[in-house]
Order: C-alpha cells, then sequence, then structure tokens
C-alpha cells in the first residue's frame, strides 16, 4: 500500500512521472526508468501500471497483443490483483497500449 | 562470456544505431537473444548486475525479473552470482530488514493440521538434522517467450533455470515435530515479500503433503556451500526437488499444515495446466479440477550450451556441449542430430550428481562442408519420457521442452 499512497501523493502533486517512478519503488532504489511512447494516455499508463510494477512489462509484451489481450491483461491487473483503476483509466490505458504497443 | 572484441562491437552497433534514431536493440548490448522472442523484449533487455549479481538479462525491474546467460549453464552447478532471480510482487524486503536478519528471522509452524504451533530462528533450524541435495530450480514460465503465437507474461528466454546444491533442514523433520494430523492434505508456504498493493493476492503456494514427506524436500540455508543469496531467498527457502520452481518459497516465514485445499490466486486460477495434455506422473490431487491441474514436476529437457546460435566455427570436428534434466527420473540419454531431426546419435553423459540435477553432455559433430550446420538435441529420462519435436499449447505458456536447435556457420 505504501508504494501505491506514494504514487497517488505524487500524482495529486503534480510531480513528474518519472519522480513518481521512483518513489514507488518498494525495493529498487537502482531501477532505471523505462521510456514508453511519449503519446497521449502515457500519463494514466506511468501513474497506474507503474505503481506496481515497472513498465518494461509493456515492452517485453510487445507487440504481439490485440486489443482483446491488452483488454483482458489490464482487466487482470484490476479483478485479479486489486489495482485501483477507474474505468475511465483502463479505456485510456488499453486504447494506449493497443496503439503503441499492441498488434 | 561476452568477450571484449564482441562488447566493443556492440557499443559500436549501438552508436550506430543512435545516430540513426532506432532504438537500440539487445544485440547491441553485446545480448544473444533467440529471434524468436517478442521483439519489444529483444528491444528493451539489457545486461545488469543486482547488488551481488553477475551481470544477468534484464528483463524487469519491478518486481525483479533476470534470467541468467546460457554460458553459465556449460557446467552441471550454477553460480550462485549467476543463478536467476524471479518475483511476483514488488515489496521485497531489503537485505538487511530485521524480518530476513538472521538474528532475529522466524519460521512459524502450525496450521489446522498440525498437533501444536512453534517457531524456529535459523540457529535452531541449523540445529536440526542437515541433508543436502543437488536439485535445478526452473521457472515453470522458462522459455515463455519462445511459444508461438505468444503467451503474455515474463517473456523468459532459456535462462530462468539453475541447478545448485542446496543444505538445510529436510521439511519432514519440521513437519514432524509439529505433528501432522491425519487429515492434513497440504502443506502452505509462505515468504516475507509481498505486493506493492493491498488488494494484490500474497504470493501463497501449497504442496501436497506426501511431496513435502520426501526425504529431499528442504527449508534450505545454504547455495553451493554459501548463504542463499539476498534475491534468491535469503535467509531460508524452500527446495522441492524435480517441481518448477514457483514452489520454491524464497524467505520463508510461515509453514502450514492444511485440511482444505489452499485456495488463493497463486494456486488456482495462477500455475495450471490443462488436463491430460503433458506426460506428467506427480499429481496434485487435493488441487486437481476436471479442467485442469497445478503444474507440478519439470518436463524432460535439454540444451546446448557450448555455441550460440549462429556462431561461426571452422570445417574441423566441433565439440558441441550442454545440459539434460527432468522432475527427478533422471537422465537416461542425449542424442544429437546434425541433419534436422532425421538421424540422431548417442551423446556422451557426463558425471551423474544426481537424479534432480543438471546433466552434462558432450558430442563431437565431424569435420562438416561450409555452410550452415544445424546441431539438435534431445534428452530422454529413465522413464521412457522424450522431448517434444512441437510445441504443446497451453494458456500460461509453461513446460516449454521442444528440442532446442542450434544453427552453426561453418567457414
Amino acid at each position: 500500500m505504501r508504494a501505491l499512497t506514494i504514487a497517488l501523493l505524487a500524482t495529486l502533486a503534480g510531480l513528474t512521472p518519472a519522480v513518481l517512478m521512483l518513489e514507488a519503488l518498494p525495493a529498487r532504489a537502482d531501477e532505471k526508468p523505462i521510456a514508453l511512447k511519449k503519446a497521449p494516455g502515457l500519463d494514466k499508463v506511468e501513474a497506474n501500471c507503474g505503481a506496481c510494477h515497472s513498465l518494461d512489462y509493456i515492452q517485453m509484451n510487445s507487440p504481439f497483443p490485440n486489443a482483446a489481450l491488452w483488454d483482458a491483461e489490464v482487466g487482470k491487473m484490476i479483478k485479479a490483483f486489486g489495482a485501483p483503476i477507474s474505468d475511465a483509466d483502463a479505456a485510456v490505458i488499453n486504447d494506449y497500449l493497443t496503439k503503441h504497443y499492441g498488434s | 562470456m561476452i568477450t571484449r572484441r564482441r562488447l566493443l562491437e556492440g557499443a559500436s552497433a549501438a552508436a550506430a544505431l543512435a545516430g540513426s534514431g532506432l532504438p537500440p536493440l539487445a544485440e547491441a548490448a553485446g545480448l544473444d537473444l533467440p529471434p524468436a522472442l517478442p521483439h519489444g523484449l529483444r528491444a528493451a533487455a539489457v545486461l545488469e548486475s543486482l547488488p551481488g549479481k553477475k551481470p544477468l538479462i534484464k528483463l524487469s525491474y519491478r518486481p525483479p525479473n533476470y534470467e541468467t546467460p546460457i554460458e553459465y549453464f556449460r557446467t552441471a552447478i550454477t553460480p550462485n552470482d549467476a543463478f536467476f532471480v524471479r518475483y511476483h510482487l514488488a515489496d521485497i524486503p531489503a537485505a538487511d530488514a530485521s524480518v530476513l536478519d538472521p538474528k532475529t528471522w522466524k519460521l512459524a509452524v502450525g496450521g489446522e493440521g498440525a498437533n501444536t504451533e512453534f517457531t524456529l530462528g535459523l540457529d535452531e533450524l541449523k540445529q536440526m538434522p542437515a541433508a543436502e541435495v543437488v536439485a535445478v530450480n526452473q521457472c515453470s514460465g522458462n522459455r515463455r517467450g519462445l511459444f508461438v503465437p505468444h503467451v503474455a507474461g515474463v517473456e523468459w528466454g532459456y535462462g530462468a533455470m539453475g541447478c545448485a546444491r542446496w543444505k538445510g533442514a529436510r521439511l519432514k523433520d519440521v513437519l514432524d515435530k509439529a505433528g501432522i494430523k491425519k487429515e492434513a492434505i497440504e502443506i502452505v508456504f509462505n515468504g516475507a515479500d509481498g505486493p506493492a498493493v493491498d488488494k494484490t493476492p500474497d504470493f501463497i503456494k501449497s504442496i501436497p503433503v506426501w511431496k513435502a514427506m520426501e526425504e529431499t524436500t528442504l527449508i534450505a540455508y545454504e547455495m553451493n556451500g554459501a548463504p542463499l543469496p539476498h534475491l534468491n531467498g535469503f535467509p531460508a527457502r524452500i527446495i522441492v526437488p524435480g517441481w518448477t520452481g514457483t514452489y520454491w518459497m524464497k524467505h520463508v516465514i510461515s509453514i502450514k499444515a492444511v485440511t482444505k485445499p489452499e485456495s488463493g490466486f497463486w494456486m488456482n486460477p495462477a500455475y495450471r495446466i490443462p488436463i491430460g495434455k503433458f506426460p506428467i506422473v506427480a499429481r496434485f490431487l487435493t488441487q486437481e479440477n476436471a479442467a485442469n491441474t497445478p503444474i507440478t514436476e519439470m518436463v524432460v529437457n535439454s540444451l546446448i550450451t557450448s555455441h550460440a546460435d549462429g556462431a561461426t566455427v571452422n570445417a574441423e570436428a566441433v565439440d558441441l556441449g550442454g545440459i539434460a534434466w527432468d522432475g527427478g527420473y533422471g537422465i537416461q540419454s542425449v542424442e544429437v542430430s546434425t541433419d534436422g531431426g532425421r538421424a540422431w546419435n548417442a551423446a556422451t553423459l557426463g558425471q551423474d550428481i544426481g537424479r534432480y540435477a543438471f546433466r552434462t553432455f558432450s558430442f563431437r559433430v565431424p569435420a562438416h562442408a561450409r555452410g550452415k550446420l544445424t546441431v539438435m538435441a534431445r534428452a530422454t529420462n529413465k522413464i521412457g519420457q522424450s522431448q517434444t519435436a512441437e510445441l504443446i499449447a497451453n494458456p500460461a505458456g509453461y513446460h516449454h521442452n521442444v528440442m532446442h536447435r542450434v544453427t552453426l556457420i561453418v567457414a
């Protein structure tokens, strides 16, 4: 919970995603920021996905997932892993992932 | 090993790519990643060192997932500082956290299937009779990245595995001390690591009582004669020889005997294989349903480790080498084909250091005409199981044991 709280506080404070990612780290002080493609929706990806895991998970699972598979992955994060992602953010994230890391 | 020359070539290739505006490929950093891996992985993976570790192939920072480069599999024992790292959840206690401190670490033993409950300190665990086993620890999803079509998850190549000599107390001795009731069906493990968000299911795993009571199922505190590395489960982890790594709980702090099947996410729906698709002997019946069953023992497998795919060799004889392993029945034979799998010739097996260990093999390919030379390896275990020629599809991308194939350039 600690990591997520810090991430949310960072978002509220309007900090940049890079700072947010570093602040959200529970275990890895030497984690390097992952630069995903700059495009609309990236802020939602960084704030939501990056709260629990580094964003290289997205890179390594690309570009093979289609829209349905990315939707299933985001759904798994919400339903199975309890990620507090709003429906609105989930839609933006799905769109971003499919467009930039999908097929 | 990455030679200095290859590093330099990598550096100049990276510089060229930087100039072209293209993302640097993993190959540019000196990585020989299989071309079948997802492009996104090949572009993003880098060699990086975790504290106390040699450079490993970084797939993800948080949670840390780092695989062992293939070169380290030329011997039957994998060095501790090159052993792969795999976590599901990101909240990993620091190396100096009190929960992992040998002076303050506590293992809680109990559960409704046990007669008593107690805690053990590390010194108390070490005072119990010690046992050793050489055993392969392989991630269920090793080689997932090679699945066609791709399966989502951590996109491992060949290196989510390693073999070590583990020393510790027998789990059986600890369970006997607690007194296991006859109604107990599973032994449940929890470790000190946890999720980043409270609602994410903690990583909790169970094994059947019969497997827990085997002589070689250990609570290990030593790996290859040294304390466990921090990111391989310090100060103690569960060793389940023959079974995939998912049951080998790291940083173990709780062991419970239970009378009902453990129902957490990591037992079901996670880590399941379809019923009837794989030649599995060891079954986990209290977790089985009509459609699927927990992954248990490893399928027989082998890997050519002497030469990288695409390596140049001269036209003289080529000395191939590699390793083979299975779920603990032992390796009966390894064969090599140089004609695409039509004819097979017996390789020479190296020393047998235990039925759960890597078994090395070697094979001399006679002088060969210039051009491409494709070599394949196929292991068979002592109960007659062999590797598959075609991938056995399954939803989570487990048990990849398609025969390994390396193409050499004879010059």
